[in-house]
């Protein structure tokens, strides 16, 4: 054993690469609830992977084979049913962990200064995962999944000049078809997964570099033993990865308990009128995303006015444009002395409440009719309207608040009972 | 043990199954996947009555018999047409050529329609067809207004006629049967709970086997949480 680890490390560095990301991979002792989500992350994206591959090998995707090919799969393949409901409610479970993993970086500052490209790299990581859900989506051929693509690519027509062109480019026809089928198959099947792959390396190397943040939001390189290690810093390897596969055998129960349980999950993760094959002829009476759009489709459909000439709708469009693109730009609007929530004043923690809830006070309105009421007093397209400020209020005026909010003194070492 | 299993699943999740209803006017229906005899006699009644015209052409006649306990000799003998194989996909014999003619429309394929309508709403549309001389095929529908199907169940159900949309208290409508067909209304709304009962089956054969191995993985799941809880403490034990 040990005489075939050593001619591999003469000619490739499995002992260092082990070393340099597990085993001595120092990360801060005192990680809470919080940071289970980047291995789960990882956990999703293998299932993903590995039941998308089986997947493929029964699926057809061509218009008018694809529909019947899943359900084929869902009756006639060994344990396709099983592979399929893995897949379907895996795309939700991904968006959920990544939300949660997203959320912990605005608790604690991971965004923040030294960590300003891992986040950027993870900005880019989520709105190719939204690309690949959107294109996946398409891929069962049900009602809603056709004319969910039909809505979507028709906001491309809402630019200038070359809207429509662009629309026409996307979909290979005038409207969403056989041509529009294939290639989202091939977007979906290899050209992201492969590029996403290689960004979650480069997250994680990226992360490695730097090291990794914490709930009290300090640097714990600031302090090392004579070795050069960080006085707070434990190796990933062991205490990380058993702690880690104690939280992911509780996802597991979660995730599991709906794909067996409950995977349409009340109409949320797969909807009724997906059991639908597409039909041009024939609209959905309620055509709306799938839950983890819904923010920013409520967003998208509050932009009712125009302004300075342009219409509502373009303006609709880069408003949600906007809701997605300022993640990036986060790390610079923050000018708090300190990361941690922990450490910061009433501000920021109203702000982060406030931006929370809106988030998904959007993403409920993003399922209803606009015109209803199902909040009170006033119609959903008031209150969503009412949240989109919300919404940007969080990053727009961050700049101040975080300027002015009174932060209380940063701890020396990390909190650690 | 499965049975006990889909019982208790029905239980819990009853209360869930009606919040979730998405019509309010529609009468609830119990749904019990492990009643092979009520299984059954939906099956027969869809073949007999349903296939005619709609096809359910995701599913094989092989799969059902498996599934509902019918022996290859009884499927052959009554729940396939002639010229069928056990191992064939169940599909109408009508073209859709004659079905479009004659209806307007090509009778939608019914394998997936309990996963797209309710099955509350199946059951009440089944019992909601009245005379009305004013639609092309002599049949309308309370819940689904001008539909193009005419009351196949006719010689089961008996001819009714629309006395109010909305007359009782609970704002449903009331029908009266001017002529009464083979089945007593009692055993016409039995007959219609066996086809609902087949076609929430229908649209997912392998319901019951999924909660089954769930309840397995679950306790799977429990035990190994068990000991990686132990595993994470005993190493954690070091650190202070």
């Amino acid at each position: 054993m040990i005489r075939v680890l050593n001619w591999l490390d003469e000619r490739f560095p499995v002992r260092s690469l082990w070393n340099e990301h597990l085993a001595e991979y120092y990360a801060p002792k005192n990680f809470n609830f919080w940071y289970y989500f980047g291995s789960l992350a990882i956990l999703v994206f293998v299932n993903q992977v590995v039941t998308g591959v089986f997947l493929t090998m029964h699926y057809k995707p061509s218009s008018e084979h694809a529909f019947a090919s899943v359900e084929y799969i869902m009756r006639d393949v060994p344990w396709g049913w099983l592979i399929r409901y893995l897949h379907a409610v895996g795309a939700s479970a991904f968006f959920v962990v990544i939300y949660l993993h997203m959320f912990r970086a605005l608790l604690y500052g991971s965004h923040r200064s030294p960590r300003e490209l891992v986040w950027i790299l993870g900005c880019i990581i989520y709105v190719l995962l939204m690309a690949e859900s959107f294109m996946g989506y398409l891929l069962p051929w049900g009602n809603l999944s056709y004319w969910g693509a039909q809505v979507i690519i028709s906001l491309f027509t809402a630019i200038p000049w070359a809207g429509e062109a662009l629309a026409e480019w996307l979909r290979g026809d005038f409207v969403v078809s056989d041509a529009t089928l294939n290639r989202f198959f091939a977007f979906h099947v290899a050209l992201i997964p492969l590029i996403l792959t290689g960004l979650v390396v480069i997250h994680i190397l990226a992360l490695h570099v730097v090291g990794s943040n914490n709930p009290d939001g300090i640097e714990i390189k600031k302090h090392k033993n004579e070795n050069g290690i960080p006085k707070d810093g434990i190796p990933f390897h062991p205490f990380y990865t058993v702690k880690d596969l104690f939280g992911a055998v509780v996802f597991l129960i979660l995730f599991l308990g709906v794909v067996f349980f409950m995977p349409e999950l009340f109409g949320l993760f797969l909807e009724r009128a997906n059991f639908e094959p597409a039909n041009l002829l024939q609209t959905p009476s309620d055509i709306v995303p799938l839950w983890y759009f819904t923010p920013f489709y409520s967003i998208l459909r509050a932009v009712t006015y125009p302004l300075f000439g342009v219409d509502a709708k373009l303006w609709g469009v880069i408003c949600m444009g906007l809701s997605i693109g300022l993640f990036f730009v986060l790390p610079w609007l923050d000018r708090s002395p300190v990361k941690s929530i922990r450490y910061r004043g009433w501000m920021y923690k109203t702000a982060l409440t406030l931006f929370v809830l809106s988030f998904l006070i959007l993403g409920y309105l993003g399922l209803k009719h606009p015109q209803d009421t199902d909040l009170v007093l006033f119609s959903n397209l008031a209150w969503a309207q009412v949240f989109s400020f919300v919404y940007f209020g969080f990053f727009v005026l961050m700049p101040w608040y975080t300027k002015w909010d009174k932060t209380k003194p940063e701890p020396d070492r990390v909190t650690f009972k | 043990m499965k049975r006990l299993i889909a019982f208790l699943f029905l239980v819990t999740s009853a209360p869930w199954c009606m919040g979730a209803s998405e019509n309010a006017l529609v009468d609830s229906v119990y749904i019990n996947l492990s009643d092979n005899a009520s299984l059954q006699r939906g099956a027969r009644l869809f073949v007999n009555y349903c296939l005619s015209c709609h096809s359910a052409a995701y599913m094989r006649y092989r799969r059902m018999a498996k599934d509902l306990d019918i022996s290859e000799e009884l499927l052959k003998e009554n729940l396939m047409f002639a010229g069928d194989k056990p191992g064939d996909l169940m599909k109408t014999t009508m073209p859709a050529g004659y079905a479009k003619d004659w209806f307007g429309v090509v009778p939608p394929d019914l394998t997936l329609i309990a996963r797209v309508r309710e099955p509350d709403w199946i059951y009440t549309y089944l019992r909601s067809f009245y005379l009305d001389e004013g639609s092309p095929s002599g049949w309308n529908n309370s819940l689904f207004k001008n539909v193009a199907m005419p009351h196949v169940l006719y010689g089961l159900q008996g001819n009714q006629r629309l006395i109010s949309k909305s007359g009782e208290d609970d704002g449903k409508p009331v029908f009266r049967l001017e002529k009464p067909g083979t089945l007593t209304p009692q055993e016409y709304d039995d007959v219609i709970r066996d086809l609902t009962n087949f076609l929430v089956y229908l649209g997912e054969p392998v319901k019951l086997d999924r909660y089954l191995i769930g309840v397995f993985v679950m306790m799977f799941l429990g035990g190994l949480l068990v000991l990686s809880y132990l595993l994470k403490k005993e190493f954690w034990k070091v650190l202070h």
